[in-house]
Parts: structure tokens; C-alpha cells; sequence
């Protein structure tokens, strides 16, 4: 409890820090927003035209200035407007976070219902060429870059079955939950295959740690069978570095998915922030940048409690 | 020397420093010109030629050769790889024994800059500082290097900070020597086994977010080459002509796996734990 405050008690630090970073970095951006937003036409804009749109934007005061309204603003829970939207910064990022949460879940859902029974699988076959055959596999999965993958899967399906991969306006899960797995599916196992080879080669490596523990040892000779050793005395202390490996991958999944959101043609948060730096969209890069942070946070502070969870003698903070 | 003898006999050590030899001898071609044609020229008449023996892996759109290239984007890369991977190791390792060695105030200001830069995701991260300060490749470079710099900050900080309380240390105290001496002989010597293999696994990773960034058209610009790029510019010419992603993509694929297997290599060999574990 004492831990978890304390965790706490630095977020709004980094946040400030975070916030800050963005604040600076976005404004060295060179050009201008307006310029951004309407392209040749903005050369039309009358200077006074171009004066009230800065106002309306909150860009024509001193950077000290914006900076603290925007700070104020999001104490009270109002982000901003964004340039590009022309609506509420919180509103857009949260129209856009469903499907990066989705794809995020949905990636380490494959990831672990393949790397953990492939992990085990090669821990109880130490050595023996099935082990080698998951390790060369492992490897070579975490080694490849996600848009290599992804561009080999749509190669492959359009030139070897003469189907696309389901692009177009994006459905959301509750209005047609089929159409959206069909677009989703790819895309996840895009992502979820080097993910899925890292939970694969630490559930290996933590399998085989506490597979030569002496109370695994002990279990096995008061006879209890092979399955329950595994499943009940080994697996609960091998899933510790699984929790973090995954729980890290899933922050920065949370963060959005840039590359493979562009293969994809999918409208997620990664390519959001991206279009939203090229367009120097202040508001919504600070917005959204802050709200990953936080994302990032909150995860890694659930991976370390999830840590108590699995191990009681483990205390937080103590180390 | 010893460690490279351990390498050879370490199985994905050999397979991994065998590859990342090719590599470098591709990038070090690929930079002197020393390429079969040259990498920009455009041979009009033999646009999107198919893999022949005048062109090992066939022409791209403007009849530029792609082995030629491919060797231009492997120095290119390697070089975006190396310094990037260069400056977060040296700027990681003063941040690191800087905040271990002075303590206090030092550390928590250190560590809290890191945990805002850990914050962000990387890939966000250099692209912010890209467009800040215009593509290229020395932009690149500076982008990957700031990306890294705090997970090198942590892997100094933790040993050194465990280092310091060492007796050693203390005795090295005791005889008068100076915080300097002490920091660059006895901590940062004691740091070079994890520097070693971190340096490895992060050069897989920089050239992973080199290609990212060409690939998403913020690193290396056109006309020059880079794998990230040619990955990018093959999308709409997959199924005419798919020597343009199969080759960059394979290039990319292994040039990882060459520095994945290294890394591990070397965790086994430098890792005290493991080494023993292993005898």
C-alpha cells in the first residue's frame, strides 16, 4: 500500500516532465499550424483572418502563457482543440484508443496462448531437436521487423490466394464484431509474432530455471506426475517474467502501433499521433503523448503489483 | 581475444558473428561505391528487370540496381546503427555513473529525466525528434542515440551502484585516489562485460528503428538508399515486382538476427552467473 502511494505520488513528476518534453518539442517544429492545417489556401487568409484562427487555437499568446492554460485545461479535463478535427483533443484520442486497445489485447492474447505452450513445450524437451526447432523459430520470430511480417502476409495472400486483407472504413467491435476481427486479425498476428517469440524464449529460460529448483525436485520424488509438476509447482513461479515481458510489450502497444497501422491502412492511435506531429497539431500531439505516458505508467505500475500477486514473498519497494 | 575465441565456439555466437561480418563487409562496400552498378543511376531501359546475372536482385522502378543498393542501405544503416548506438552508450554511461557515483540529488534528477524519456514510446519519441529537426541521416542518429541513452543510463546505474559499496572501492579510497580514477578504473572497467552485450542487442535495435523511420519516410531521403526506404517504396509494386520487398526485407530480417545471436552469445559468455552455470 505504502509502495503503491509512493509509485503514485511520482506519476504527476513525470507526467509534468512528459508534458513539458512534448510541449518544447512540438513548438520546435518549424512552420506553422495554420499554414499546416490549410495548405496553399492559408496564403489567402488575411492577416486579421489568420489572427482570430490563432486566437480561437490558443496559439497567439507567449509559450509560457499556453503552457499553463494547457496545464489548467487538462486539470479540468479539457485537452484542447485540435487544429486538424476542429474538435475536442480528448474526444478524437478516445475515438481512436478502442482499437488500439484491441489490437493491443488482441496481439498478446496470441502472443502468450502461443509462446507459453511453445516455452514449456522446449523447457520440458531441453535439448532434444524439438527444443532447437522452437529456439530457431523463436529467434527468428523476434528478429523480424513488424512491417517485414506485414508486408510478407499481404504479399503473400494477394499473390498466392488472390485476396486483400480487409481494409476500408474501419467497423468498431459493438457495431460488427465480425467485420471488425476480420480487419483486426492480420494486423495482430503481425504484431503478436515477435511478441510471441519473446514470451516463447522467456518462458523457455524460466521454465527451465525452475524446472532444476530443489522443490521441483522434491515434488517429483514424492511422485506427483509430470503434469502437475508442471502445471501446478513450476508454471505459477515461471509466469513471473512473463507478466513483465508482456506487460512492458502491452504499454507500448498501448502507445499505438505506428507502422503497422500504415500497412494496415488502420485508423489507430500510432498513426493519429503521427499525422497529428506531421501536421503540427500542438494540441493533439500534447494531448496524446501525455495520455500514453500515463497508459505506460498505469501498465507498469499492474505489472509490479501483479508481481505480489504471483509471488507473496516478493515486497515491493524493498529491493 | 579471448572473448572472440569464446564467441567462435559458442554456437549462435559463430552463426551470429559470422553473419554480422558479411554485414560489415557489405556496409563497408556499400559505402566506398564498391557496388556492382552504381546505386542512383537509373538504367531506363531496364526498369523492373527480374533478378538476372546483370542484375543479381533485379531493378526498382527507375532501373536503379537493388543489390547495388541494398549494399548502399546496408552502409547506410550500419552507419545510422553505429553512432546512434555509439551516443547512447557514452551518453548513457556518464548518466549512469553520474547519478551512481555523486548519489542524491544527482540520481533523482538523472533517473526522473530518464523514466520521462522510458515514458514515451520510442518510436514516437524519434519521430517528434526528427520532425524537430528535419530528416537525414546524422537526424537519425541523433534521434535512435536519445532513444536509447536511458536504457543504457540504467544498465550502468544498477551495477555501479552495487560497485560502489564494494570493499575495493573503499580501499581504492582509503589510498587516496581520486573519484575520477576510481569511477573510470574500477567501476566503468567492471561495466564493460554488460556494456558489451547491451551494446550488441541495442545495434539490432537501431537498425530496427532505422528501417521504421526510412520506412516511414522520416530517416534516410531519396534518392539515396536505405533498406527502410526500398521496404517502403516496393508496397505498390509487390506483386509485379516482388524482388523489391523480398530482398530489403530479407536484408533487414537477418542483419537482427545476426546481432540477436551475438547478444546472446556474449550474455552467455560475459554473464558470471550463466558462466558458471555452463563450466
Amino acid at each position: 500500500m505504502d509502495y503503491l502511494l509512493r509509485r503514485l505520488a511520482t506519476f504527476p513528476l513525470v507526467l509534468l516532465g512528459v508534458s513539458i518534453l512534448v510541449f518544447v518539442a512540438i513548438r520546435m517544429v518549424p512552420g506553422d499550424s495554420i499554414t499546416a492545417m490549410l495548405g496553399t489556401e492559408a496564403g489567402l487568409l488575411t492577416p486579421a483572418q489568420r489572427d482570430s484562427l490563432a486566437a480561437y487555437f490558443g496559439i497567439d499568446q507567449p509559450w509560457f502563457i499556453q503552457y499553463w492554460r494547457w496545464v489548467g485545461g487538462i486539470l479540468h479535463g479539457n485537452f484542447g482543440i485540435s487544429v486538424t478535427y476542429g474538435r475536442p483533443v480528448l474526444d478524437v484520442i478516445l475515438e481512436r484508443f478502442p482499437l488500439t486497445l484491441e489490437l493491443a489485447l488482441l496481439s498478446m492474447v496470441i502472443a502468450l496462448a502461443v509462446g507459453m505452450p511453445a516455452g514449456i513445450y522446449a523447457a520440458t524437451h531441453n535439448e532434444k531437436p524439438s527444443d532447437l526447432g522452437v529456439r530457431i523459430v523463436a529467434m527468428i520470430g523476434q528478429s523480424t521487423p513488424s512491417f517485414v511480417l506485414g508486408l510478407l502476409i499481404i504479399y503473400t495472400l494477394s499473390a498466392g490466394f488472390g485476396v486483400l486483407p480487409a481494409m476500408g472504413e474501419f467497423a468498431p467491435l459493438w457495431q460488427d464484431p465480425l467485420r471488425n476481427l476480420s480487419q483486426l486479425i492480420l494486423p495482430a498476428i503481425t504484431l503478436g509474432f515477435a511478441f510471441a517469440a519473446s514470451v516463447t524464449r522467456i518462458a523457455r529460460s524460466a521454465m527451465l530455471d525452475v524446472l532444476s529448483d530443489d522443490y521441483v525436485r522434491t515434488a517429483r520424488s514424492k511422485g506427483a506426475s509430470a503434469r502437475s509438476v508442471i502445471w501446478r509447482h513450476a508454471l505459477p513461479n515461471a509466469l513471473i517474467p512473463v507478466v513483465t515481458l508482456s506487460g512492458i510489450e502491452f504499454g507500448y502497444l498501448l502507445g499505438g502501433a505506428v507502422i503497422v497501422e500504415q500497412i494496415y491502412a488502420l485508423p489507430g492511435l500510432g498513426r493519429m499521433v503521427l499525422d497529428a506531429i506531421l501536421q503540427r497539431d500542438y494540441a493533439l500531439v500534447q494531448g496524446s503523448v501525455l495520455f500514453i505516458a500515463f497508459n505506460f505508467m498505469i501498465v507498469n505500475l499492474l505489472v509490479d503489483l501483479a508481481y505480489v500477486a504471483l509471488d507473496p514473498r516478493i515486497r515491493l519497494g524493498e529491493q | 581475444m579471448r572473448i572472440l575465441r569464446a564467441v567462435f565456439r559458442h554456437g549462435s555466437g559463430r552463426i551470429g558473428g559470422g553473419i554480422v561480418c558479411v554485414y560489415l563487409l557489405l556496409a563497408i562496400l556499400g559505402l566506398l561505391g564498391l557496388t556492382p552498378h552504381n546505386p542512383i543511376t537509373q538504367y531506363r531501359i531496364d526498369r523492373l528487370h527480374a533478378p538476372s546475372a546483370g542484375y543479381w536482385m533485379g531493378t526498382d522502378l527507375f532501373g536503379r540496381d537493388v543489390a547495388s543498393r541494398l549494399m548502399a542501405g546496408i552502409g547506410q544503416s550500419f552507419t545510422v546503427a553505429f553512432f546512434s548506438v555509439a551516443f547512447a552508450t557514452l551518453a548513457g554511461t556518464v548518466l549512469g555513473l553520474a547519478a551512481a557515483w555523486l548519489g542524491r540529488r544527482w540520481d533523482g534528477v538523472v533517473m526522473r529525466v530518464m523514466d520521462v524519456l522510458l515514458a514515451f514510446p520510442a518510436i514516437l519519441l524519434a519521430l517528434l525528434i526528427v520532425t524537430v529537426a528535419g530528416p537525414g541521416t546524422w537526424t537519425s542518429v541523433v534521434a535512435i542515440g536519445i532513444v536509447y541513452t536511458p536504457i543504457f543510463t540504467r544498465v550502468v546505474r544498477g551495477p555501479a551502484l552495487s560497485l560502489k559499496t564494494r570493499e575495493f572501492v573503499d580501499a581504492a579510497r582509503t589510498f587516496g585516489s581520486s573519484s575520477s580514477y576510481i569511477v573510470t578504473r574500477h567501476l566503468l572497467l567492471n561495466l564493460v562485460a554488460p556494456l558489451t552485450v547491451q551494446v550488441t542487442l541495442a545495434l539490432a535495435w537501431a537498425l530496427l528503428t532505422e528501417a521504421g523511420l526510412s520506412f516511414l519516410g522520416l530517416g534516410t531521403q531519396p534518392p539515396a538508399a536505405s533498406l527502410g526506404l526500398m521496404l517502403s517504396d516496393s508496397r505498390n509494386l509487390m506483386e509485379t515486382a516482388p524482388w523489391l520487398m523480398i530482398f530489403p526485407g530479407l536484408a533487414i530480417m537477418i542483419s537482427i538476427l545476426g546481432f540477436n545471436l551475438l547478444g546472446d552469445a556474449l550474455r552467455d559468455i560475459l554473464d558470471p552467473k550463466m558462466r558458471r552455470a555452463l563450466a
